[in-house]
């Protein structure tokens, strides 16, 4: 009885506790699917996406870069085909003995072993690394034959950037180089590996058009990183082709023609088009495209006559005598002086103490404005600079494009300065009328481009604001300012444009003018031009007394010598400007250059016959004689 | 007295035949583990990228060898297992020590020796021994006996002992469920609170010094289980990736054969510890809960089968083999979950693995004979 009674006690103990386990571990079951509701229902979106991304592995395609071509199509900055040599490390039984072979074939340096190797141990072993770039047909063809012996060595080709015509127009195309931290403008792009952006030139000016936008294909990846298959590809735009207005053939020859510390421009005097521009020396832009050494570098960067800087941009001149169109202007604009009026030249202007020289000692005797440009003569510009004051001056200048920002489409191409008054006050020193004289015959303070001065010619030459440009058309389409009709005009009357012309011309064209020998040839037309000498260092009234001769000086301290120039007189198409550091006279030294420039530039140019109605009508018939 | 009377009802109640014995085996019980096995060759076929080969077929042909063990199990009498239930303890006992001397090494611990084909992990089958030691041991007890404190010592150490090997193996987890198994035992049986809480106070008070001796891999688990995202691509990987499986499944699922993490190997090990999370990650939380409902159900029957049996060695063992069931299922959905450590607890059924399906079956066949079995005579409670 007791027995079944303890039974029974026992039986409802265990029943108790039985459900009591039983729906403890019920309990916790819910507590899984409550726990599976959160993560796949509550949670599921987010989950959702994290396995997406987990999957798909997106990847940029870079798109070609654009080209850069000359006026006549011809490449100047091209994609050229980079073969390299890779390494699968799975596809090797043994890397080290891969690349033992390899270097049998094709060298490679102990820090490139080290390199790859380095690389091999890093990444996934179906992912290549790179073994040797820009490889030439014949290591390409010792690759392939020996094929067999090297496992995991595959061939591969990307693109690299390449400037046919190396140094000759590398201050005006530029260059490019990797992305550098500052370069990250959101562009995904600029991400990849192997991606170029600009560093100079129109590489930099036109890198956003140059460069297009980039494709994407969508991968779907497996956990270590193999692709399994693309999913979506959606294609990228190529960079656009920007062509510019620069003539290859024209640069190359004016290249050719001029030595260290000179710079030429040329410009389509009408369009504003810049045809050519050469400063010498240059540099090697293809250089660039596999890293420039250190010591390439140091090079370029110590060596004086600085090949990187484009001198025609960023050489900073003083005018000299090619400045004294400008003061005319300004003289007969603020009605200081008549067309007529005389200045006599004694070969010297007193002002107080001071004695300012003309370059002519024995003096010009009476000279008008058109006898004082051909003579060049310093007292009349003296006179007329004291009579305007140098911020009408200045403002002329500034109308002719000097010392002001003239856009063109170089990157940190100089913007020069043109002085003023308040300029000076502005330093905290006074303005002297001795200053504006000085500056009448454009030394002092100034500091113009050869660019500008060229900008000055064609504006003298046409009357309008004609602005220098580089492009011709981005992507197939022409940009703006390609006839004259686009620039405003000057306001400044034709009657006193005419005088300055034709004292230009009688400078080259007449009896007694500085540059009377550097004439073109008949069958080119006739050429206005101005001489400039600017002197580096001064020459003290003792050293003149002295019968001081600069030719005796070192190079350095030799003037420099000017030249600006435009043609045809009657009809201008071409004005240029030639800056020859050191060059003692612009006379002796530009002017000739100029002429020979300008010869070169009918010859190879002119044959195209101009555009309908580019003619500029103002320009009048030949002067009096 | 009493001795002869045991003899002569085990001599009556064994007239049974054979043939009658497996009428009274629950088919829909057979049936419902058929069709768990069934979703694990769907899971596995799934793990073994859209083919039989090298999981499905041989999960099936293992299942059909289980069942043959359990159904053979299951007519054997429940007495005669209880009187073996001493020597298998023993015997199991002896496969722990064996395996510390000559098993075979995985992830750093001794796990499992060699049988022929077989991998056997003796820990495994420990559990399930020792839930049929403890049920022997306290079957005749009175509640009075229970009471006494004394009377527990022997059965402590019956759950200590094995949980001491399977610790030097070492295999944090396992030892933990032993010792859990164990506990339903104690407490079916009639183990009154307190002393569980005295237990569990002095386990808190020896958890730190334990930490200590744990090894690096064990701590790395827990402290990863703490803050997964502290490591993501080492130790908290594993679990990150589960659970972005999971969550990506949503409500339906990515569909049969098309679950991306699992087939592009985002998720580890998904034959064994993660084939939840392949289903889940494929046929959703509907496909996930009705999986879980299914395995509940299993749990269920555990607990009917001990409420019916009209003997008390019956009702422990029951209980205590629902309780070991229960755990694997927890412990495995709870890990891939991200809600406790992750330890190497397969799914029973579905999961890829020939001793944890031998000895589930094993213990299946056990729960069998205790329902085939269930108005056995035993001797009379003793004080």
């Amino acid at each position: 009885m007791s027995v079944r009674r303890e039974e029974e006690r026992r039986r409802s103990i265990f029943t108790r506790r039985a459900l009591l386990l039983g729906g403890g571990q019920a309990a916790l079951f819910g507590f899984l699917g409550s726990r599976l509701y959160r993560l796949q229902v509550v949670e599921g979106e987010r989950y959702a996406m994290l396995a997406e991304e987990n999957r798909i592995s997106a990847r940029l395609i870079p798109p070609p870069r654009g080209r850069v071509l000359d006026r006549n199509g011809a490449v100047l900055a091209g994609n050229q085909l980079n073969w390299r040599a890779l390494l699968v490390a799975e596809q090797t039984q043994d890397v080290g003995a891969t690349l033992e072979t390899f270097s049998r074939i094709v060298p490679l340096t102990e820090q490139e072993r080290a390199r790859i190797e380095r690389e091999v141990r890093r990444r996934r072993r179906f992912v290549p690394v790179a073994v040797r770039e820009f490889l030439s047909w014949e290591e390409m063809a010792r690759i392939e034959v020996n094929a067999p012996d090297l496992p995991g060595i595959l061939i591969d080709v990307g693109t690299t950037r390449h400037y046919p015509e190396a140094e000759h127009l590398a201050h005006i195309v530029g260059y490019v180089a990797p992305p550098a931290e500052r370069d990250m403008d959101g562009d995904p792009l600029l991400e990849l590996p192997g991606i170029r952006v600009g560093r100079a030139g129109i590489e930099k000016y036109h890198d956003q058009v140059l460069r297009g936008r980039g494709g994407a294909v969508q991968l779907e990846v497996n956990a270590v990183g193999r692709v399994i298959r693309e999913l979506d590809r959606r294609e990228g735009v190529p960079g656009q082709d920007v062509q510019i207005s620069v003539d290859t053939g024209l640069q190359k020859a004016i290249r050719e023609k001029i030595g260290e510390g000179t710079s030429v421009v040329v410009l389509d005097a009408r369009s504003g088009e810049v045809l050519a521009m050469a400063s010498q020396p240059s540099f090697d832009p293809n250089l660039f495209n596999a890293g420039i050494s250190a010591q390439q570098w140091r090079e370029w960067t110590r060596n004086r006559a600085t090949p990187l800087i484009n001198k025609a941009t960023n050489g900073l001149y003083a005018p000299g005598s090619t400045f004294k169109m400008i003061v005319g202007l300004a003289a007969l604009e603020a009605r200081v002086a008549t067309p007529g009026d005389r200045v006599f030249c004694p070969g010297h202007m007193d002002l107080g103490d001071t004695r300012f020289h003309c370059w002519q000692r024995r003096g010009h005797g009476n000279l008008d404005l058109r006898g004082a440009l051909k003579h060049s003569c310093d007292v009349y510009f003296y006179e007329m600079a004291k009579r305007v004051g140098i911020d009408r001056i200045a403002a002329m200048a500034n109308r002719f494009g000097l010392g002001v920002d003239l856009e063109i489409e170089l990157p940190g191409a100089k913007r020069g300065l043109v002085p003023t008054r308040a300029w000076r006050q502005a330093q905290g020193k006074p303005w002297n009328l001795g200053d504006t004289v000085v500056h009448g015959i454009g030394q002092g303070f100034y500091q113009l481009t050869p660019l500008q001065l060229a900008t000055m010619t064609a504006r003298l030459a046409t009357g309008r604001a004609v602005q220098p440009h580089l492009t011709r058309s981005i992507g197939g389409r022409p940009v703006r300012g390609g006839r004259a009709e686009d620039w405003p005009a000057l306001g400044i009357p034709e009657r006193d444009l005419r005088l300055v012309r034709e004292g230009m011309w009688a400078v080259v064209n007449e009896e007694g003018g500085t540059a009377r020998s550097s004439r073109l040839p008949a069958q080119f037309g006739v050429m206005a031009g101005k001489t400039g000498s600017v002197q580096v260092r001064r020459v003290s009234r003792e050293q003149r007394e002295r019968g001081f001769k600069v030719e005796s000086l070192p190079r350095e301290w030799r003037p420099h010598a000017l030249f600006v120039a435009y043609a045809p007189y009657d009809n201008p198409l071409y004005a240029c400007s030639v800056v020859v550091e050191h060059g003692m006279s612009g006379a002796g030294a530009a002017a000739p250059l100029a002429r020979d420039v300008l010869v070169e530039t009918f010859t190879r140019l002119r044959t195209a016959p101009a555009p309908a109605g580019s003619r500029v009508a103002e320009v009048q018939g030949p002067p009096r004689p | 007295m009493s001795e002869v009377f045991e003899r002569r009802l085990l001599t009556r109640d064994r007239g049974g035949t054979l043939l009658r014995k497996s009428w009274r085996i629950p088919w829909s019980f057979v049936l419902l583990l058929c069709a768990l096995a069934a979703v694990g060759y769907v899971a596995l076929y799934s793990a073994g990228g859209g083919a039989p080969e090298p999981y499905a077929a041989k999960h099936a042909l293992r299942f059909a060898f289980g069942l043959v063990l359990m159904l053979s199990v299951a007519l054997v009498d429940i007495r005669l297992i209880a009187r073996l239930a001493w020597v298998a303890y023993a015997g199991g006992l002896a496969l722990l020590v064996l395996v510390l001397l000559h098993g075979n090494v995985g992830k750093g611990a001794q796990r499992w020796i060699d049988i022929g084909p077989l991998q056997l992990q003796p820990s495994e089958l420990m559990k399930i021994l020792l839930v049929l030691a403890l049920a022997a041991w306290f079957h005749r007890a009175s509640w009075k006996r229970v009471g006494n404190p004394l009377f527990l010592i022997p059965p402590a150490l019956l759950v200590l002992a094995p949980m001491g090997l399977i610790l030097k193996q070492p295999n944090l987890g396992t030892a933990l469920i032993t010792g859990m198994v164990g506990a339903a035992v104690f407490f079916a049986a009639g183990v009154r609170l307190w002393k569980f809480a005295l237990v569990l106070g002095a386990a808190g008070v020896a958890a730190p010094i334990a930490y200590e001796h744990l090894h690096d891999y064990q701590r790395a688990r827990i402290t990863t289980f703490l803050d997964p995202e502290s490591d993501p691509l080492g130790a908290g990987y594993n679990i990150i990736q589960s659970k972005i499986a999971l969550g990506s499944g949503g409500i339906w699922g990515k569909g049969f054969l098309q679950g991306t993490q699992g087939h592009l190997n985002f998720l580890p090990e998904k034959q064994t510890d993660f084939i939840f999370t392949m289903l889940a990650e494929e046929f959703g939380l509907v496909g996930a809960l009705s999986v879980l409902g299914l395995l509940l159900l299993v749990v269920g029957f555990c607990y009917l089968v001990a409420l019916r049996c009209r003997h008390q060695f019956g009702r422990l063992l029951a209980v205590g083999l629902g309780t070991n069931f229960f755990l694997y299922v927890f412990v495995n959905v709870a890990m891939v979950t991200g809600s406790i450590p992750v330890g190497g607890v397969p799914l029973p059924l579905i999961s890829h693995g020939g001793s944890a399906m031998l000895t589930t079956m094993l213990g299946f066949g056990l729960l069998l004979s205790v329902f085939v079995h269930r108005d056995a005579e035993f001797g009379p409670v003793r004080d």
